[in-house]
């Protein structure tokens, strides 16, 4: 019976194709417009690295000025810091209370390629320890990070990202190449192979769609080499004298820090740990402010910081209202047209056919007109993301493309959408009296 | 009692007539109703960031723009690399004028600071972007002087890498002259001392018009205070100003002369003031784009859904209307029969669309901190949508007012 509805189905689809294509056009802009929101935000809040996205977590402690808190957030009234100081991440690295661990921060400086045709050039660099390659599941090319004991003795050993090692080794294994930046000659352990964490999870403080880094050094290389700060640097209060070393021990924040805690007993013991820290450090007389630390996961993490952009939702709840004026419009032509079927339908239900199979018969139409919508739909949100590509710009790069899960979701969505549209007219349709119409035949 | 020539309107039969088919007629409002929601927010939020675009920088924008200069190794000397620079630039053909500046106005990177007018930390800043300029950054950034004294030569000190204490004399906006002393007229802060880092004192040696601040989004974005220093740092950029319609040929031949003259260091980041503009409103731009688009859609989706529904019941009255006909009912008369009918479901729609325009933007309000909607957007939203109504049954209206007489005799 199902084919032979399909059938039906389409027969009264084509037998009023403009009253049909006014329906499909508009389930296909409704669903065109919301799946392209959709996509926008479902990439902006995904997890990007779901695997351990619980057992990550981001360290803030209150370090901040005694009359201000950190920020004015509306929403939260005591925010601690979202960085760490110089002197707070390496003492917290030092302690290694956690699992795996990892302080970073972001620099960067001017590589110098071999070679005498090859110009030198800007790259960005992640300062990090050795745990952040396994703590982050950094998919590796060639080699792999370095060990913990290149971080204490300061190696200059260095990762590189595969774009980087295309550039300046064109693509063929480095391990162990010489690599000179900064001005130093590094060698070479690691060479990453793409990785683009959506959003850049580990470090959003400074751009949380941005590319990853392009070259990975130990940590403790900050002081050694005075690498340059860079992104968002913050302080309450001016550094004590004067130079590299006096901003470094400042009170000025520009680091950030992640553990790995296995279980809700590891948390606890490492806030534990942390509420110690700064007990000793209030002794020492820093942080004048309330006890106020906090390990937040990954997700958590997130959601705190606002990753998904205030226009991104916006454009969501708009988009959901456009489908939801398309939808109206679809039930009020669905009305019209099995309406215009009421002596088929009379004439359909006085040779024998029931109230249900009649219900199925039209539901089915309904559907397939939301197919055909979801499918037209589709290809209105790919124009709807390139169209979004081309006005944000690079920005949106890796937010901007439909994966499997989203095109299931578009079509269940535009099938969905219509069967609900469809039952109030079809309900109506199935409750013809068939006398009434087959006397006016 | 003389003879009437005023139209019946039949406003009563069409309503009653109505409610036998309310269903139709209830979407058709609620559809008129929830697209005047979307519209009228979308246009007070495209509105909004209209506005927020118009807003001057202060620079010549048009004929300014700015690079990096990256110097690296062990022979690389920054005071020297920086003075040659700017005497060359300062005295090319087509340069209006050129300075050394940490921070590029309206880019969204640069360095803010707390200025506050008593000394002590207990007392609260007041937020201000920083610029660290030269004695040309008038003539540069293109800014007028309106009171005190711009700076001198003798003025400008070099910052050393990473020194943390302030000039003893500072130049800044008339609006944080305003936000500093409110309670005075801004041209008395000439001369005032107020205090950087909670206790080193500062004398605001002038002040100037107007300079944007590089961060668009910040509710104090005209608070700038100008710093006479230049900085003794490897990487440096200049901010230049040529004569008008010379910015665009200036560019490459300027990034090829800095990069040709030393070669221990490398020029990057090189942009106009007009791009970065473009860029830092690039989101307002598209969300205008977008939400025009919408709009546009919108209208077009439920004047479609208009005519597919007039289009219907016209069908479905044939005979009636037919009928009618027969008994004497002007072509006028069918026609504006549809007519009232739309004006009675339109005018429930945008009374129930003003209702739900109001409600969105207070949950706009609420959760994406948007401004209260203008009243006067509502009536006018509420006409417009009456009139797309209107416009879309008038065809078919026409349409079943051409329904012959003869029909309604036909099938009987």
């Amino acid at each position: 019976m199902f084919s032979y509805y399909l059938k039906l189905a389409f027969k009264s689809i084509k037998r009023n194709p403009i009253l049909s294509l006014l329906m499909v056009t508009a389930i296909a802009l409704g669903i065109g417009a919301s799946m392209t929101t959709i996509t926008v935000n479902y990439l902006m809040s995904a997890d990007p690295i779901p695997q351990k996205s619980h057992q990550l977590f981001y360290v803030q402690v209150d370090s901040w000025d005694p009359h201000n808190a950190f920020s004015d957030d509306s929403d939260d009234n005591n925010p601690p810091p979202t960085q760490l100081t110089w002197t707070d991440a390496t003492n917290l690295m030092s302690a290694k209370k956690a699992n795996k661990q990892t302080a970073m921060a972001k620099s960067g400086g001017i590589i110098e390629p071999k070679g005498l045709d090859s110009k030198p050039f800007e790259a960005s660099i992640r300062l990090t320890f050795a745990d952040f390659f396994s703590m982050f599941d950094v998919p590796f090319l060639y080699g792999s990070g370095w060990d913990q004991q290149s971080d204490d003795k300061r190696d200059l050993v260095v990762v590189l990202s595969k774009n980087i090692n295309d550039k300046v080794f064109g693509g063929e294994n480095s391990i162990g190449k010489d690599f000179v930046m900064a001005g130093k000659n590094f060698r070479v352990v690691g060479v990453m192979n793409n990785w683009q964490p959506v959003p850049k999870f580990y470090d959003i403080q400074n751009g949380a769609f941005d590319e990853p880094e392009e070259v990975y050094m130990p940590f403790y290389l900050k002081e050694e080499l005075e690498l340059p700060n860079w992104g968002n640097t913050n302080c309450w209060k001016s550094p004590e004298g004067e130079g590299f070393k006096a901003f470094l021990r400042s009170e000025c924040i520009n680091f950030q820090m992640w553990v790995e805690l296995p279980d809700l007993k590891a948390k606890a013991d490492y806030l534990a740990f942390l509420d110690n820290y700064v007990a000793e450090q209030k002794s020492l007389g820093r942080f004048p402010r309330p006890l106020n630390n906090r390990l937040s996961d990954v997700m958590t993490w997130l959601d705190e910081q606002k990753v998904v952009e205030q226009d991104a939702r916006l454009m969501l709840w708009l988009s959901f209202m456009f489908l939801l004026v398309c939808l109206l419009n679809t039930i009020g032509l669905l009305l019209a047209k099995f309406t215009g079927k009421a002596a088929e339908i009379g004439l359909r239900r006085a040779v024998g056919a029931t109230k249900a199979e009649l219900f199925k018969q039209h539901i089915i139409e309904a559907g397939c007109i939301g197919l055909l919508g979801g499918i037209a739909g589709l290809g209105l949100a790919v124009l709807g993301l390139q169209g979004i590509k081309s006005l944000y710009g690079d920005y949106v790069n890796n937010l901007s493309s439909l994966d499997g899960t989203m095109v299931v979701v578009a079509l269940l969505l535009a099938v969905v959408s219509s069967v609900l549209a469809g039952v109030y007219p079809t309900w109506r349709a199935c409750n013809i009296a068939p006398a009434s119409q087959l006397k006016s035949q | 009692m003389s003879k009437t020539t005023a139209i019946n309107w039949e406003v009563g039969p069409i309503f009653r007539a109505l409610l036998r088919n309310k269903v139709g007629a209830v979407l058709i409002a609620i559809q008129i109703a929830v697209t005047m929601t979307i519209i009228v927010n979308s246009v007070f939020i495209i509105v909004e960031r209209d506005q927020q675009m118009q807003r001057v920088s202060g620079l010549d924008e048009d004929n300014t723009f700015y690079l990096s200069s990256l110097g690296f190794g062990q022979n690389f000397n920054a005071k020297v690399s920086i003075q040659d620079d700017l005497n060359m630039l300062r005295n090319l053909p087509g340069v209006v004028d050129a300075m050394q500046i940490n921070a590029i106005p309206i880019s969204g990177g640069g360095w803010s600071m707390g200025l506050q007018t008593k000394p002590g930390a207990e007392y609260d800043g007041v937020g201000t972007a920083v610029y660290m300029v030269d004695q040309n950054v008038l003539n540069t950034l293109d800014v007028e002087l309106i009171a005190g004294e711009k700076f001198t030569p003798t003025d400008i000190r070099w910052r050393e890498p990473a020194q943390g204490d302030w000039p003893d004399k500072i130049i800044i906006t008339k609006a944080l002259a305003t936000s500093l002393f409110p309670d005075d007229e801004w041209q008395t802060a000439v001369g005032k001392t107020v205090y950087i880092n909670d206790i080193e004192p500062m004398t605001i040696g002038g002040i100037i018009d107007q300079l944007q601040a590089p961060w668009i989004g910040w509710d104090k974005v005209e608070n700038v205070m100008l710093s006479p220093e230049q900085m003794d740092q490897d990487s440096t950029r200049y901010i230049i100003r040529t004569e008008p319609g010379r910015r665009d040929d200036l560019m490459p031949q300027i990034e090829e002369l800095l990069a040709n003259s030393n070669k221990n260091r490398i020029i990057k980041g090189m942009r106009s003031l007009q791009e970065t503009r473009e860029r830092s409103y690039r989101s307002h731009t598209a969300l205008i784009k977008i939400l025009s688009t919408i709009m546009v859609i919108l209208t077009i989706v439920t004047a479609l859904g208009i005519v597919g529904m007039a289009t219907f019941s016209v069908n479905q009255r044939k005979k009636q209307i037919g009928t009618r006909r027969a008994l004497g009912a002007s072509q006028g008369a069918i026609v504006r029969y549809f007519m009232v009918e739309n004006l009675i479901i339109s005018t429930v729609g945008v009374v129930v669309g003003a209702m739900l325009t109001l409600g969105l933007n207070i949950i706009l309000v609420n959760v994406f901190n948007l401004d209260k909607i203008d009243w006067y957007y509502i009536p006018i939203g509420m006409v417009v949508l009456w009139l797309v109504g209107l416009i879309a049954v008038f065809a078919p209206a026409k349409k079943a007012a051409n329904i012959p007489p003869a029909l309604a005799t036909r099938t009987v």
